[in-house]
């Protein structure tokens, strides 16, 4: 007998041992989110995975999924309060979406047009941050930062590398690499290392692969995240999310 | 017939490509001329606003000309709209954010490659510089926004149409862009 | 350095999990935590490089660039602020020449703020190279700043500035009648261990630290847990802003809370034990180590603890300055040498707590009462205190009242009987808990300290009608936005959005819209943060907005909007470049036709 609980009214089946994320992707609910990805262990630090569990709210990628679970996702409460958090993250950081390549690619701009998110409502912080730019290939733009730690993890988890971490604390955390001169060049990282794919904005992008796609023509500018989300992760299809579109993946993913 | 929507547009520091955008309603701009009329806006001669139903402001606020412009403008206008990238975040301008004031106006005016003549201008014509550029509703109070860099015509005629119309302005996916 | 270096790893038998020491150790050395440092002790530990900076910039006690070979810190609580710490520290910054939150250029001396130090009986308070300094003022700051001048070393200067009085005011249960080194154990182990949990069980004791999560429980749930390799944590990371309990019963009770931990310790199963003492508690650590020497002599350490076959020994970590690792599981991964961040939960401690192990986390107060009722049995406890509430509790007295100090109540006094005791008249309100508990005004003083009314894990601050509420806010909202360990969205941005918006308010740029953005943020924060931390860091907000809503409006300019910062002083740089002084050189904060 399977076991499920339910996602707005919907039966949701699982089995012990997966979170409430893992269950909603394989039965095609998305949940947004920024900081999970299905393949690393979840860190339920970004928060725009919350739901309400039996009335309580919990992050839906690090909570376990149990039978009977009465679970709310797609209130107007809820995504209005996760529009709140994704605007706290454009006004953390610098996100000039205008000139950066990974424009249209960017899953912190995609969660934002999914939540309708029209400003920033919130002051800015104008924080200077640092570019890293020594290594051949690849680059940080510390200004895109959203500190979901994806990197820190793939690399760790997927690439048996560990090329960065996370300092600091509160509003002065920053994203460090494993390199006595602190700089990127001084790492083992290469271009195609999952810890270059995975991140979610353009904090850490391919050198000279830029604008290969138009802006206008890339993967959010014509599909939601819902559907990007749940093709990558594999789910049953539904009818909202034809079975012919599941070919894209999430993070890093550059249109061919 | 009812008396004509009064519409007010203005660029601060922006670059006119939220007005380029706008223009590119193209026919549509004869329909909508049935029900607007222009006050001040690069596409009148009008230098002063009056009282105004709509007012479109792209650009972000990096001088005190700005400041002067936006606040006629908040007073003037029912609604009061932020339009475009810089308005909203300060947009390219703003990334002069991250190098102080007096590095930028030293670089430009005293020590910059090929400066003649250095000397900060000082005229009481000339606008000052803010430290920062900052975005409209860190201003003013903002009662729409329109994002993009530029908004498609399609996101003014849609955001327009609907606000004439009385409806609630909605924007939908295809039409929230951010660049 | 590498030969210090390795010297003190080996000290702590090269283990990374001894991280804080370790770097404590290289901190004093070198006043900072040099680069090289890093290096070497990565390579040495066998960690990454990350892991040491992520926790060195982690932090508040550790540097990556060096202090002054005096490093003071002065506590920038309320109390002590309210007893003319800003003043002080203004002097204290000119007269030695140096400018808060830097080092001097000689590199002598450096100055900044720090969060509450436990000394809010006996302020203002700071901290030099680590160590307590009390009863601050501006005789004393110019006697320190000639000491520092002169390079005068620390054990010479005057002892009675180092001086921590424990100001016991009224002893209750706990205190008026301490129990002797190994009863409890001997109680305990006599009774028989599960008739011990039995009694712990029926004195309805609950956790001490605020959240009150009944302690039997807990015990037991780690107890039944299958892994056998158990830990016993004493959390004595005391920082939450106006308590200072916990020093005092490690001053003068030390051995008791050491016996409640060996006793949860035999009843748990668990061989070893941690004392987490904030790093602001430096000055015990000599003391508590001889004190667990000592027991150890007295066989009430070590192994087989009284002939009883039992083998328990427990270790002290030093905190280094982060009120986050107050939350148990932050505790839990600063003593595993990382930043203290909170895990996600589940699982719980009592589950996977210290290295993944089942690990019981209790406040010293808990483990001091926990030994009393080992020996006293569960009813003496449980006759005492209201139906939800049994026992006493520590109040740690502070702010605008004739005599701040320890008060023991037994759970259900009111807050006017503990306002007489301490000599508070003309009370505005008192701060219970902490600026993570609850505000209450003068209206309320029949309320009563105990889990179903005022919870609270010590604090109480008691604050006249002199008092302006929005500075305590101010100052309550500056220390969360400080201390939010940057985890999750919605604390590390909302409490510095927090901040803000509070800030805007109390000086006077708030508008129209003002108190709903405020409120706005505050739900935020509350509802979506990770931990306990952001979700009680708008509380201060919420529960003077809540009895004051008025005072909240009256701050509101009717306009409808004015920015947060100032304006005109935007202008300033290039107005001076420019050298203009003209009329339209200067902007006014709102425009001139807004209302």
């Amino acid at each position: 007998m399977t076991k499920t609980f339910t996602i707005d009214g919907q039966a949701i089946p699982f089995v012990d041992g997966q979170t409430i994320m893992d269950a909603a992707l394989m039965a095609g609910v998305y949940i947004p989110h920024l900081c999970h990805h299905p393949e690393f262990t979840p860190h339920g630090s970004c928060k725009l995975c919350s739901v309400k569990v039996n009335g309580r709210i919990c992050s839906a990628c690090t909570f376990p999924a149990s039978e009977g679970q009465d679970v709310v996702n797609n209130s107007t409460e809820l995504n209005g309060d996760r529009k709140r958090i994704t605007q706290m993250l454009f006004v953390e950081g610098n996100h000039f979406c205008p000139s950066c390549e990974k424009t249209g690619n960017c899953q912190l701009q995609a969660v934002a047009y999914y939540l309708n998110m029209l400003d920033n409502h919130f002051p800015f912080f104008f924080q200077t941050r640092q570019l890293d730019a020594s290594h051949p290939d690849v680059w940080i733009d510390h200004n895109r930062c959203i500190f979901c730690t994806l990197c820190v993890r793939a690399s760790q988890q997927h690439d048996g590398k560990d090329v960065f971490g996370i300092a600091g604390r509160g509003m002065n955390k920053h994203l460090i690499v494993n390199a006595e001169s602190g700089q990127l060049k001084d790492t083992d990282l290469q271009p195609d290392d999952k810890a270059v794919q995975v991140c979610p904005t353009g904090a850490i992008l391919i050198k000279r692969t830029g604008y290969q796609v138009p802006i206008g023509q890339r993967l959010y500018d014509h599909r939601q995240i819902d559907q990007v989300s749940l093709a990558a992760s594999g789910s049953r299809p539904s009818a909202a999310f034809p079975p012919s579109l599941a070919v894209a993946t999430e993070g890093g993913h550059h249109e061919p | 017939m009812s008396r004509k929507i009064r519409v007010a547009t203005t660029s601060l520091a922006g670059c006119f490509g939220c007005h380029m955008s706008f223009l590119d309603i193209d026919e549509r701009l004869i329909e909508l001329a049935q029900v607007v009329a222009f006050d001040r806006s690069p596409l009148t001669d009008i230098e002063q606003c009056g009282p105004c139903d709509i007012g479109l402001i792209e650009g972000g606020v990096c001088n005190s000309e700005n400041v002067h412009t936006l606040r006629e403008f908040r007073k003037n206008c029912k609604i009061l709209v932020a339009v475009g990238a810089c308005a909203i975040n300060g947009g390219l301008p703003a990334l002069r954010n991250f190098i102080p004031l007096e590095e930028c106006l030293a670089e430009a005016y005293l020590h910059g490659i090929g400066v003649e003549n250095p000397q900060i201008p000082s005229d009481v014509e000339l606008p000052l510089l803010l430290d920062k550029v900052y975005p409209l509703h860190e201003i003013v109070k903002c009662d729409y926004f329109l994002p993009g860099c530029p908004p498609s015509a399609d996101v003014f005629w849609k955001f327009l149409t609907d606000l004439i119309a009385g409806r609630e302005p909605q924007l939908p996916y295809a039409l929230v862009h951010y660049d | 350095m590498q030969d210090f270096i390795e010297s003190v790893v080996a000290q702590h038998g090269g283990q990374s999990t001894r991280l804080m020491m370790i770097l404590r150790a290289i901190q004093d050395q070198y006043r900072h935590i040099p680069d090289a440092a890093i290096g070497t002790l990565a390579a040495v530990l066998g960690i990454s490089r990350s892991q040491i900076i992520g926790v060195v910039e982690f932090y508040h006690f550790f540097h990556r660039t060096p202090r002054g070979q005096y490093d003071v810190l002065i506590s920038d609580s309320i109390t002590d602020r309210m007893r003319g710490k800003q003043e002080l520290l203004a002097y204290l910054s000119e007269k030695l020449g140096v400018a808060v939150g830097s080092v001097r250029a000689d590199g002598v001396v450096s100055l900044d703020n720090t969060s509450c130090t436990g000394l809010c009986d006996q302020g203002p308070a700071g901290l030099v190279n680590g160590l307590p300094l009390t009863y601050l003022d501006l005789a004393r700051v110019d006697a320190l700043c000639e000491r520092i001048n002169a390079r005068t070393p620390l054990h010479e200067w005057p002892p009675e500035w180092f001086a921590v009085s424990d100001n016991v005011l009224k002893p209750g249960l706990l205190l008026a009648s301490p129990i002797s080194a190994g009863s409890a154990i001997q109680s305990g182990f006599g009774r028989g261990l599960s008739e011990t949990l039995a009694e712990i069980d029926q004195s309805g004791l609950r956790g001490r630290g605020g959240a009150g999560f009944k302690t039997a429980t807990k015990w037991r749930f780690c107890r039944e847990e299958p892994e056998t390799e158990r830990f016993v944590v004493c959390n004595a990371d005391e920082g939450e802003p106006g308590t200072f309990k916990d020093r005092v019963l490690l001053n003068s009770h030390a051995d008791q809370v050491f016996e409640g931990m060996t006793v949860a310790a035999a009843i748990i199963g668990a061989q070893r034990g941690f004392l987490y003492l904030r790093g602001e508690y430096l000055f015990l650590q000599q003391k508590l180590l001889a004190i667990l020497a000592n027991r150890r002599q007295s066989n009430l350490l070590g192994a087989n603890i009284l002939g009883f076959g039992f083998d328990f020994d427990i270790e002290i970590c030093l905190g280094a300055g982060a009120y986050i690792c107050g939350e148990e599981s932050a505790l839990i991964e600063s003593l595993e040498g990382r930043m203290g961040i909170p895990r996600n939960r589940p699982p719980y401690p009592v589950s996977s707590g210290y290295l993944g192990k089942p690990t019981v986390v209790n406040n010293v107060e808990t483990f001091m009462a926990a030994a009393a009722i080992a020996v006293k049995g569960g009813d003496w406890f449980a006759a005492h205190g209201t139906e939800k509430s049994k026992g006493s509790k520590l109040l740690s007295i502070c702010g605008d009242c004739a005599r701040p100090g320890i008060y023991e109540y037994p759970f259900g006094t009111t807050v006017r009987a503990i306002l007489a005791d301490c000599g508070a008249d003309d009370v505005l309100g008192v701060q219970i808990g902490g600026p993570s508990g609850t505000f209450i005004s003068n209206q309320e003083l029949n309320r009563t300290v105990a889990f179903e009314d005022l919870a609270t894990g010590g604090s109480f601050i008691v604050f006249n009608n002199q008092r302006d509420i929005f500075k305590i806010v101010q100052n309550f909202s500056h220390f969360f936005a400080h201390e939010s360990c940057g985890f999750c969205t919605p604390c590390r941005v909302g409490t510095a959005l927090l901040k803000k918006q509070v800030d805007k308010i109390v000086d006077g740029h708030g508008s129209a819209g003002d108190v709903v953005a405020l409120e706005e943020i505050c739900s935020v924060v509350k509802n979506y943060s990770h931990c306990g931390l952001g979700q009680t860091a708008a509380n201060p907000v919420l529960s003077t907005l809540q009895r004051y809503p008025e005072r909240y409006q009256d701050k509101l300019k009717k306009i409808s909007y004015e920015p947060g910062f100032d304006l005109d002083g935007a202008l300033e740089t290039a107005r001076r470049m420019a050298q203009r002084s003209d009329a339209a050189a200067y902007l006014a904060q709102v425009g001139e036709d807004h209302d």
